[in-house]
């Protein structure tokens, strides 16, 4: 019986050559790219003051290693959209009358703004910023500067954590994990619709008749759009009961984000299925995509914190910019322009598999 | 005279497997078309060129008056397929696999063609029943009216009544006339010589080659083949030393009855002389059966494989 097992795995070269080379490539992918303490995390700075003081706390945060300035906002509103789109993660504000006051000794400010809906990425640079700023300014405390040196704190660091002011993971997990088992049930079930039509028998049937791919296509994935939606409205009913997370953007705008996501998701299933012999196979490959949906998505870490290649790779998941539309609504309330972007991606992604699903469904046998 | 079938030349390979070797075939409208041939001979594979699931590596045909490869959907639409192997869903019931089918050809009436289709079938009453609950026969019955339901001009059955017990076979190859005399074409592959001699021609085919056509009469006469039959107490035992015997391609007991072939008279005398002295047995020459003359074609099929 044993060996019998054995000589059938070996048999099906592709689920065999799957076993080996899908750990391997996911410790690789995995192991390089994932940081839980990320550094280098884009920052916006709207800083209306320029001194030889402001020029060094700007410099004492960029030399944390957290923060990587990116962005120079006009304004206030410039830097609002920047963070509410989730394109930086901080947003650094220092006040024109910053060096005046804090020249007079009275209490001069610097604004942290961060995005926390994610607060495992914001907790370590918040941290470190304070220290930081205050050990660079020893230096320059100088000459008439002298007495700020002994004040305990001559700047006052103000932290702003935005959409989530209580830091809650709960907050962030729940609109991710709609992400997460969404991917995880739709691609599934598409990438057995085909392979099991070949292992029954009927797909040799189905190729006899008239039917065109697009409408074997069609066919096997709209039943399921209605299933993704019930699980949606099931998953928020239960995170609005237990956990009071809403959704505080336009409904309408989170309908459809989510019927993209769901369609995207189906079509990819649908493409494995005709990529794959069997049912076996489709199932290794519908795992294959749901790991990466999980860690590179910004579900478990901070996208921002990975390495470039790995934020491109994450580019590619639906899951990473449905992640952020679902963000989006549910935490920030973010309006049509701050998540465009996200559905755009979605909706080229959907394309781009249906082409790739259309052209290798075979009409024949060969 | 209108054909339904015509394919010159078709050649399949499987890799550096040729299955199908520079096969042609033509059939009137309104025949039934026996296709024999050992297991493995590409019989399948043949079908599935014809009706458009299989691209050939060459050759041309035209089906129903359209190109093998170019008009592949409308010899689709046209054609019924019936797979070899059970092609209809299992989990759905009897009604709703036949209005599936319907729904792809798009047929107008549907209801009601899926009604009279139930009632051609008998299964009128069963009709919520799942497709898997049913029988081999008639499971084989229904995936017929399937393939009928969008009215097909031809039709290819890949032994279609394989497993099935005889008298689910005649109702089968009843309906098979039934639809014939509609004129419908019908291209048939089984094993049994019985269900060969219902057609009103047939083509051999061994290792991808054509080795016979024409009607079972034709056959037989063509064949050249000599046979002899003995009768007597103890007269099956000799099958076993006559089969190796030099000049007898085939010598197999039927009930008490033996039964001797060869293609050279001389030769076939020779060899069952030893055996015409003894007074219980009682020769006398017969006519070659279907089975002679495949048994004999295969075997000859084979030397030519070996030569090349």
């Amino acid at each position: 019986m044993i060996a019998k097992e054995v000589v059938q795995l070996r048999r099906d070269r592709l689920t065999f050559a799957m076993m080996f080379v899908l750990p391997i490539a996911q410790l690789l992918l995995f192991g390089y790219a994932i940081d839980a303490d990320p550094h280098r995390l884009p920052t916006a700075i709207l800083q209306a003051d320029q001194s030889q003081i402001t020029r060094t706390i700007v410099s004492a945060l960029a030399n944390t290693g957290y923060m990587r300035f990116t962005h120079r906002p006009a304004s206030e509103a410039e830097a609002n959209a920047l963070l509410e789109s989730g394109e930086v993660q901080f947003v650094v504000t220092i006040p024109s009358d910053f060096t005046r006051r804090l020249v007079r000794g009275e209490r001069a400010q610097v604004l942290i703004d961060t995005d926390a809906t994610d607060p495992m990425a914001a907790a370590n640079p918040l941290a470190a910023a304070g220290p930081a700023i205050n050990q660079a300014l020893a230096r320059d405390f100088v000459g008439p500067l002298a007495p700020l040196r002994d004040k305990a704190e001559a700047v006052d660091l103000v932290l702003q954590r935005r959409y989530n002011p209580e830091g809650k993971s709960r907050l962030n997990i729940v609109p991710g994990l709609l992400a997460v088992i969404l991917t995880m049930t739709m691609v599934m079930m598409t990438a057995l619709a085909v392979t099991r039509e070949r292992e029954r028998g009927t797909m040799e049937n189905l190729l006899a008749m008239p039917v065109r791919p697009i409408e074997v296509m069609i066919g096997k994935i709209v039943p399921y759009i209605a299933i993704g939606a019930v699980q949606v409205m099931v998953i928020l009913l239960v995170s609005w009961l237990l956990f009071g997370v809403g959704v505080q953007g336009s409904l309408t705008l989170f309908c459809l984000g989510t019927a993209l996501f769901i369609t995207a998701n189906l079509a990819i299933g649908y493409t494995i299925s005709t990529l794959t012999q069997n049912q076996l196979q489709a199932m290794q490959a519908s795992f294959f995509m749901m790991l990466p949906s999980i860690l590179l998505s910004g579900f478990m870490f901070p996208f921002r914190g990975m390495p470039q290649w790995a934020q491109w790779l994450g580019e590619i998941l639906p899951a990473t910019h449905f992640m952020r539309i679902v963000r989006g609504l549910m935490l920030k309330g973010a309006g049509f322009g701050s998540i465009s972007a996200e559905l755009a991606a979605l909706l080229a992604i959907l394309l781009i598999v249906s082409i790739v699903a259309i052209s290798r469904y075979r009409v024949t046998l060969d | 005279m209108t054909l339904a079938v015509d394919v010159h030349d078709l050649v399949k390979r499987y890799g550096k497997r040729t299955v199908v070797d520079r096969f042609s075939l033509s059939i009137e409208q309104g025949r039934i078309c026996g296709f024999l041939g050992p297991n493995g001979s590409g019989k399948t594979t043949t079908l599935r060129m014809i009706c458009g699931l299989l691209t050939p590596d060459g050759g041309t045909g035209r089906c129903l008056g359209h190109d093998l490869v170019r008009e592949r959907d409308a010899i689709k639409r046209q054609t019924g397929y019936m797979t070899q192997r059970f092609g209809l869903y299992e989990d759905l019931t009897i009604r709703e696999n036949l209005e599936f089918v319907g729904r792809v050809y798009d047929l107008d009436r549907l209801a009601e063609r899926v009604d009279q289709s139930l009632d051609r079938l008998g299964l009128a009453t069963r009709q919520h029943q799942l497709a898997g609950a049913l029988s081999g026969g008639w499971k084989q019955r229904l995936a017929l009216a399937a393939c009928v339901l969008h009215e097909p001009k031809l039709l290819l059955l890949d032994e279609p009544t394989a497993g099935v017990d005889p008298k689910a076979r005649r109702a089968f190859w009843d309906e098979i006339h039934g639809y014939a005399a509609q004129g419908i074409t019908v291209l048939v592959s089984t094993h049994y010589m019985d269900e060969a001699e219902r057609c009103h021609e047939i083509a051999y085919i061994a290792y991808g080659e054509l080795m016979a056509r024409g009607t079972a009469a034709e056959i037989v006469q063509q064949s050249g083949l000599i046979a002899f039959v003995a009768g007597g107490p103890g007269a099956d035992r000799l099958a076993v030393r006559l089969r190796d015997a030099a000049g007898v391609t085939a010598a197999a007991a039927f009930g008490a009855t033996l039964h001797v072939c060869g293609p050279d008279r001389d030769a076939l005398l020779a060899a069952i002389a030893p055996y015409r002295g003894d007074p219980s047995l009682n020769w006398e020459e017969a006519e070659p059966t279907l089975e002679d003359i495949f048994i004999h074609l295969m075997s000859k099929a084979r030397d030519n494989v070996v030569d090349a």
